[in-house]
């Protein structure tokens, strides 16, 4: 374990070429993770360990395989070397196949601020309590806390380092963290759970622990005592948690996988107008100490700045080496190696711009609708656009919250509901490496009693 | 099956002395229990795509995860090898939580269980087979979903296999090893007709080797009911709006069973009351038509183990019994807890993650009425016979879930295919809403996959027909 990454990486690229590879690249990560679940003051579980793995990829001409494992000792990495590129003689000819073209490659790397030491000076006590003090402000902010399901501190601190057969290395380090918490509230005639969170990589970021247990314990009390309502077609207000999904949707429809795939309801539409003239959605690997920052994406190409949506119109579609090529298009550094070491898309920083309206405008501008604070299940066809998912929210007369509804379904189609969106807010909230501010949509049908 | 025999003691030179050692480190600063967990896993992946084999993916894992349980505290550490030293500091690590107890737990020293049943005998294991022969299976998939209908524009397959060695050791003085295979191939496909396109999808496997691809599981027919399905999606109709009478048909749809009832039946949520079921065994949760089980004792499922992930053996556990709640789902931390027998449903997804109470093979056992009969009773409603997936809100009972495949019952006719229904409903009313059950029961094909907190393990899913008498249906159709 004294072996620098760039050692090991290299020596892993050395192997593939002396197997046979014409091609190969190797990424590996080191997560040093640190997790404390604090449930009724208590400690309920307590995590912490070092996890490794190891990706790599190799080509034969145009023809591929990948590996993963955990295991990095030398014999284990050799034997699996040679077992991929024997793999690799198995599969097809791709003509898309291979790394990025070298141009492509960079030496210098931008300083993204991922790191922040600092979190090392928190001993594993001063860790717990920042959970037990997040749920300590849940249960203090009202009676109607009985119970709860926890609050949780995450911390870890990674390392990555990629290697390929044109000479490329590069590597980078970052922490994150993130704190959540989810009370109980209880009537005497229902019980209703809620969540608030804040990630972030510097301790900066992170809002207090006082201020999330109370968010927390507001958003669970204000859905007691919900109710079915009627079947109706509203406005629908999505908070910056639920329209956190729809871009997430968004993101998937534009992702380069799915567009050659034709899988995605937003095929063949770049220059197009997809969303209304509010929208406008970006992808940035280069947004300071953001979550989804990295200097270089998984096949080592430089962070990048992508529109997606600009003022309604579909600019751009996310891609990876892959994908460019079979779409005649530039990579725009959003490949991503999931667990198994195959090379998806993923997202950087991925967001819808914020507006101008204030969150309580946009509630006031509404006469009836629903305001949504979670949606559940996978009614959702990429192919089509169809939408039709579960949603618990509060009902909104003349411009005021009423009462807070459960058990009935929204739906619609992305298609519409993109063009629909009538007023954006201005509190994009980051918790992850897709976000969105509050979103109002003109109308959609609610399914209910 | 001595512990010699098991990997980790033949190839990684682990010994008895040092299952003790880990364990005693353990339970150095003064925790209740604790235990082992060795997992070294193969994985392999291999994906089809547009009429050529794109990837091929050959996964290692090996691992020692240390767990110290102090009262309701749980410590755990791991180690991405075997490495004496590492499981050690692991060890220590997890013991950090029992640092405020008192009174510190015994060490019995582990002494293998007599393991007489093997649920998955298999003449090879899946890390053993040819590379291609799973490839001839993507290849005759992708022939067989083409020759289906020239409107198949797309077909992705994908076949994944699994070969799990796991070793448990206790303080409490058990040890157990066992090997798991597990297979799967999945076949998407999308249709095209003037301009419009769907999608179609469907699935099989188990704990066997390849030879479970026959019959129903065999690759052309998989692939075949993947095409009928985005063919059947082309001319579906939007679905309704509001609540209705609806019917699921036998199989996949004991999804609503798992989601709806099986998640709020997990005794974690129960012990700590944050489950729309808790305290409620004894009482009538259901209609009396209802009987609901787990059973993870079954050969080749996928759900099923011959011992759960804390190295008890598994059960069929009655859930439900006519209508009336029994019991919960343990583990062993929530069994102590609550004082409740164990039921081998303790899981993990792998030696990083601390084992919670999960769901194995879990279906609704048959009634007495004919299939066509229930359906015949319907004057308006709607019929489910497929699903994408479900969710569960377990505090507030609340589930969805989404009908790939559905139709409209009319006058007790099945009439026009609809798209995208969801369904929406509350887990503890919606047993008192079943009207009818089927002689029916089906398990689903061996696709099913569970999570919870993160973690994501197989599961099977089972149901025969049955008709609710109301749920809301969220369309777009009013």
């Amino acid at each position: 374990m004294t072996h620098s990454l760039e050692d090991i990486t290299q020596q892993v690229i050395d192997r593939a070429k002396k197997s046979g590879a014409t091609a190969a690249d190797v990424m590996i990560r080191e997560d040093d993770t640190f997790s404390v679940t604090v449930r009724i003051a208590e400690i309920e579980t307590l995590k912490e360990a070092i996890s490794r793995s190891l990706m790599l990829r190799v080509f034969l001409g145009q023809r591929t395989a990948t590996s993963h494992t955990s295991d990095i000792s030398g014999p284990v990495v050799e034997r699996l070397v040679d077992e991929t590129v024997e793999m690799a003689r198995l599969t097809s000819e791709d003509e898309s196949g291979g790394l990025p073209e070298t141009a492509f490659f960079q030496n210098h790397f931008p300083d993204l601020n991922l790191l922040d030491p600092s979190w090392e000076t928190l001993t594993p006590d001063e860790r717990i309590s920042l959970a037990v003090r997040t749920e300590k402000a849940a249960f203090e902010t009202d009676k109607a806390i009985t119970n709860s399901e926890g609050a949780s501190f995450e911390y870890a601190r990674s390392r990555v380092a990629l290697a390929n057969t044109t000479g490329f290395f590069g590597e980078y380090e970052g922490t994150t963290a993130a704190l959540v918490c989810i009370p109980i509230a209880k009537s005497n005639s229902s019980m209703q759970r809620d969540y608030w969170m804040s990630a972030g990589r510097h301790r900066s970021q992170l809002e207090a622990p006082e201020e999330i247990g109370k968010k927390a314990a507001g958003r669970a009390i204000r859905r007691l005592g919900a109710r079915k309502i009627p079947t109706c077609q509203v406005p629908i207000v999505f908070d910056p948690l639920s329209a956190r999904s729809l871009l997430n949707h968004i993101f998937e429809a534009v992702s380069g996988s799915a567009i050659y795939r034709r899988s995605s309801f937003l095929v063949d539409q770049i220059g197009e107008t997809v969303a209304s003239s509010d929208v406008t959605i970006v992808d940035d690997a280069r947004r300071p100490a953001g979550l989804g920052s990295s200097p270089f994406d998984d096949e080592g190409i430089p962070a990048q700045t992508t529109p997606i949506i600009e003022r309604g119109v579909l600019r751009n579609y996310l891609q990876c080496a892959y994908t460019a090529r079979k779409l005649r298009a530039r990579p725009t550094g959003n490949g991503s190696r999931a667990a198994s070491g195959v090379v998806t898309i993923g997202p950087t920083n991925f967001h819808l711009k914020e507006g101008t309206y204030a969150p309580d405008e946009i509630i006031r501008s509404v006469e009836t609708g629903l305001y949504v604070v979670e949606l559940i299940g996978f009614g959702v066809n990429m192919v089509t656009g169809d939408y039709s998912r579960g949603a618990v929210g509060i009902w909104i007369e003349n411009g005021e919250f009423k009462y807070p509804v459960q058990e009935v379904t929204i739906a619609g189609n992305l298609r519409g509901m993109l063009k629909n969106i009538e007023m954006v807010g201005n509190d994009v909230t980051f918790v992850g490496s897709i976000a969105a501010p509050t979103l109002k949509i003109g109308k959609m049908v609610i399914s209910g009693a | 099956m001595a512990l010699s025999n098991s990997i980790f003691f033949e190839k990684h030179g682990v010994t008895t002395r040092d299952l003790e050692g880990y364990l005693s480190e353990a339970l150095s600063r003064g925790g209740d229990y604790a235990d082992l967990y060795f997992e070294y896993r193969i994985n392999h992946s291999i994906v089809l795509e547009e009429q050529i084999i794109k990837s091929a993916t050959k996964g290692v894992s090996l691992g020692a995860g240390v767990r110290v349980i102090s009262g309701e505290k749980t410590g755990y550490a791991y180690s991405d090898d075997l490495n004496r030293q590492n499981i050690l500091k692991a060890a220590r690590t997890a013991a950090f939580i029992a640092h405020s107890s008192a009174v510190g737990g015994s060490l019995q020293i582990p002494t293998p269980l007599n393991q007489e049943r093997n649920l998955y005998p298999v003449p090879a294991f899946p890390a053993e087979l040819e590379i291609a022969a799973k490839i001839r299976l993507l290849q005759l998939s992708n022939e067989a979903a083409r020759a289906y209908d020239p409107r198949i524009k797309q077909v992705q397959a994908s076949y994944v296999d699994e070969t799990k060695h796991i070793l448990i050791a206790t303080s409490d003085g058990r040890a157990a090893w066992d090997l798991q295979p597990l297979v799967r191939l999945n076949v998407m496909c999308i249709a095209e007709e003037n301009g419009q396109r769907q999608s179609g999808y469907q699935g099989g496997g188990g704990r066997r080797a390849l030879d479970v691809f026959t019959g129903d599981l065999d690759p052309g027919a998989i692939a075949r009911e993947s095409a009928r399905q985005a063919i059947l999606q082309l001319r579906a109709i939007d679905a309704p709006a509001g609540p209705m009478e609806v019917v699921l048909g036998p199989g996949w749809p004991g999804i609503l069973l798992h989601e709806a009832i099986g998640h709020g039946l997990e005794a974690d949520f129960n012990r700590k009351k944050t489950s729309a079921f808790a305290g409620l065994v004894g009482q009538k949760v259901g209609s009396e038509l209802c009987t609901v089980v787990d059973d993870g004792t079954i050969p080749f499922r996928r759900g099923s183990l011959n011992m759960d992930d804390e190295g008890n053996p598994t059960h069929q556990t009655v859930l439900i019994e006519k209508g009336v709640l029994q019991g919960y789902l343990q583990d062993r931390l929530s069994s102590k807890l609550m004082k409740a027998p164990l039921t081998g449903n303790g899981r993990r997804q792998s030696y990083d993650h601390i084992p919670l109470p999960r769901m194995t093979n879990t279906f609704m056992m048959s009634g007495d009425s004919a299939p066509e009969d229930i359906i015949k009773s319907v004057t308006k409603g709607l019929y489910a016979v497929h699903f994408g997936g479900g969710q569960v809100d377990i505090t507030s009972g609340k589930f969805v879930f989404t009908a790939s495949e559905a139709y409209l019952i009319e006058n007790g006719q099945i009439t026009a295919p609809v798209k995208g229904a969801t369904l929406i409903g509350d887990g503890p009313t919606v047993l008192r809403q079943v009207t009818a059950v089927g002689n029916d029961l089906k398990l689903d094909q061996g696709v099913g996959i569970c999570g919870k907190e993160g973690q994501t393990i197989p599961v099977s899913v089972g149901l025969p027909t049955i008709k609710i008498r109301e749920i809301t249906v969220g369309g777009t159709e009013k």
